[in-house]
C-alpha cells in the first residue's frame, strides 16, 4: 500500500516532497513568527 | 471524476502537504474579523451587519460537509479538493465584485455561501484519505491536516491586514484586497489538488501497516443509527463548547479577572495572551492527536474532558490570584479544544473503520455548528446577566464556568458510554473474501 521513503525511491520524488513540505511550511512559519510578534505583548505589554 | 490511485514509488509524506496546502487556505475564515472594521466604514455597515459573511460561512461549512460527505468519499479526495479550490477562490472573486459595486449581498452570498461550501467539502476532503495512508497512526496524519485550519488563521490575519494597509480601506481597496486572495488561494490550494492520492489497495500492505480495508467497516448511513455517533456527537459538542467559553470573551476575561490586583492586565497584554491561546489550540491539535494513537482515543478524550473540567474549576476558585496558574489552565483547555477536533477523525475511524470515514465526519461536524452557537450565547447571556445583576471581574464568569463544568461531565460521561459497534450496522464482508475464509476453514477441517 506504501511506498516507504528507501534508497529505492525515486529521487525526484525526494524533491517533490521537500518542495511540497516548503510549499505549505514557509506560509505556516510566517504565520507563527507573527504570532510570537504578539503573543509577547502578554509579557511586555 | 475517478479517485486518483498512487502510482508505485509514491511516497505517503505527499498526502499532508496536499492536505496543508487546502486547511492552510480555509483557515482564512478566522481571519475573517480583519476584513469587518473597513467593511463597515466603507459601506456603512453595523458590526452585526460585517460579521454576516463569516457567520453564514460557518453555518455552509457544518451543512456541506455534512450534506457533502457522500459525494465526497465516492468522487475522491480530488474532486472534493476542486470543489473546495473552485468554491472558496470565487468566494472571494464574488466579493470582490460586491466590494468594487458597493453590492454587500454579494459578499455575503460570495464569501458566505458560496466560500463557506468550498469550507465544509474543503474541511472534509483529505480526511478519509489520510486515515487510509496512515492506518498506523490515523491521529498524527489528521492533526497535521486539522491543525492547518488553525494554522490558516494564522497566515491570514497579519497577511490581510498588510494587504489592506497597502491598498487602502476603501471599497477598492477591499475590492483589490479579495481579488488577491482568490488568485493566492486558488494557485496555493492547487498543489493539493495536484498531489493527493488515494493509496493503492492491491498488493501486500507495508510490514507493521495494517491493510486500509481490514476490521470493522461501517457506512455513514448505519452510523447515524449507532448511540456511538450521538455519544461521540455530544463528546464532540461539549468539548467545543468548554474550549469557546473561554475564546470567545479572552480578552475581556483576563482583563476582569485582574482588574482590582496589583498588576492589571493592558489592552496589548490581553492581545497577546488570545494569540497565546491560538498557539495552544494550533499545538493541542497536533500534540494531543498524535498522542492519541499512543494511548488510544477513549483515554485521551478523558483527558479532555475530565482534566478540562479541572482546569475550569481551578480557574473560577483560584484564578484571580495567580496569572501564571489563570494562563496556564486556559492554555490547557484551548489545547484540549484544539486536540478534540483533530483526534475525532481517527476515533471515527477506530469505531467505524475507514469505509465511509469522510462522510460520517462530515455529519460529525454537526456538532461544531451546535457549540458554536452554544458556546458564545452561554458565556455572553451570562456574562450580561451579571452584569445587570451589578457583579463585576472575576464574579462575571463563575455561573459560566460551572456551567461549563458541569457540561464537560455530560461529554465525560458520553465517552464512558462509547461501546465497539455492534456486528448489525457492519458491512458485510466482500463475497471473495467471505468465499476464502470458507475454502480454507474447509480444508483444515
Amino acid at each position: 500500500m506504501t511506498q516507504p521513503q528507501s534508497a529505492g525511491s525515486p529521487p525526484s520524488r525526494r524533491a517533490l516532497t521537500l518542495f511540497a513540505w516548503l510549499w505549505v511550511g514557509v506560509p505556516l512559519v510566517y504565520g507563527l513568527y507573527e504570532l510570537v510578534q504578539k503573543a509577547r505583548q502578554l509579557f511586555t505589554g | 471524476m475517478r479517485p486518483p490511485v498512487a502510482p508505485t514509488g509514491w511516497s505517503r509524506w505527499l498526502v499532508p502537504p496536499a492536505a496543508l496546502s487546502v486547511h492552510l487556505s480555509i483557515g482564512q475564515a478566522y481571519a475573517w474579523s480583519v476584513f469587518k472594521p473597513p467593511l463597515e466604514s466603507a459601506m456603512h455597515l453595523s458590526g452585526t451587519e460585517s460579521a454576516l459573511p463569516f457567520q453564514l460561512g460557518i453555518v455552509m461549512l457544518g451543512l456541506s460537509a455534512a450534506f457533502g460527505g457522500t459525494l465526497v468519499e465516492r468522487n475522491g479526495p480530488r474532486w472534493a479538493m476542486t470543489v473546495a479550490l473552485i468554491c472558496f477562490s470565487s468566494g472571494f472573486l464574488l466579493s470582490a465584485l460586491g466590494a468594487a459595486t458597493g453590492q454587500f449581498w454579494l459578499i455575503v452570498f460570495g464569501y458566505g455561501f458560496v466560500g463557506g461550501i468550498g469550507l465544509g467539502i474543503g474541511y472534509i476532503s483529505p480526511v478519509s484519505t489520510l486515515i487510509k495512508w496512515f492506518p498506523d497512526r490515523p491521529g498524527m496524519a489528521t492533526g497535521i491536516a486539522i491543525m492547518g485550519f488553525g494554522g490558516g488563521a494564522l497566515i491570514a490575519s497579519p497577511w490581510s491586514a498588510q494587504m489592506l494597509e497597502s491598498f487602502g480601506a476603501d471599497s477598492s481597496g477591499i475590492a483589490l484586497a479579495f481579488l488577491v486572495h482568490g488568485l493566492a488561494y486558488a494557485v496555493f490550494m492547487s498543489l493539493g489538488v495536484l498531489l493527493v492520492r488515494v493509496p493503492r489497495t492491491e498488493g501486500a500492505p507495508r510490514a507493521g501497516v495494517p491493510a486500509p480495508l481490514e476490521g470493522v467497516q461501517v457506512s455513514a448511513r448505519s452510523a447515524v443509527r449507532t448511540p456511538q455517533f450521538w455519544c461521540l456527537w455530544l463528546v464532540l459538542c461539549m468539548n467545543v463548547t468548554a474550549g469557546i467559553g473561554i475564546l470567545e470573551k479572552a480578552a475581556p476575561m483576563i482583563t476582569d479577572f485582574f482588574k482590582d490586583s496589583g498588576t492589571p492586565v493592558s489592552v496589548s497584554a490581553a492581545a497577546g495572551f488570545v494569540a497565546l491561546l491560538s498557539a495552544a489550540n494550533m499545538a493541542g491539535r497536533i500534540g494531543w492527536s498524535s498522542a492519541s494513537d499512543l494511548v488510544g482515543r477513549k483515554n485521551v478524550y478523558r483527558l479532555y474532558l475530565g482534566v478540562g473540567a479541572v482546569m475550569y474549576l481551578l480557574i473560577a476558585r483560584f484564578g484571580d490570584s495567580s496569572k501564571p496558574l489563570f494562563i496556564g489552565c486556559a492554555l490547557v483547555i484551548l489545547s484540549f479544544y484544539g486536540g478534540g477536533f483533530a483526534t475525532v477523525p481517527a476515533y471515527l475511524k477506530d469505531l467505524f473503520g475507514t469505509y465511509q470515514v469522510g462522510a460520517i465526519h462530515g455529519r460529525l461536524l454537526t456538532a461544531w455548528s451546535t457549540a458554536g452557537v452554544l458556546g458564545p450565547l452561554i458565556v455572553n447571556r451570562v456574562a450580561d446577566s451579571q452584569e445587570e445583576a451589578g457583579k463585576h471581574g472575576q464574579d462575571l464568569y463563575g455561573l459560566s464556568f460551572t456551567i461549563m463544568i458541569g457540561l464537560l461531565v455530560v461529554g465525560f460521561v458520553a465517552n464512558e458510554l462509547i461501546r465497539p459497534v455492534h456486528a448489525r450496522h457492519h458491512i458485510p464482508a466482500p463475497r471473495e473474501a467471505t468465499d476464502d475464509a470458507a475454502a480454507e476453514r474447509r480444508q483444515s477441517a
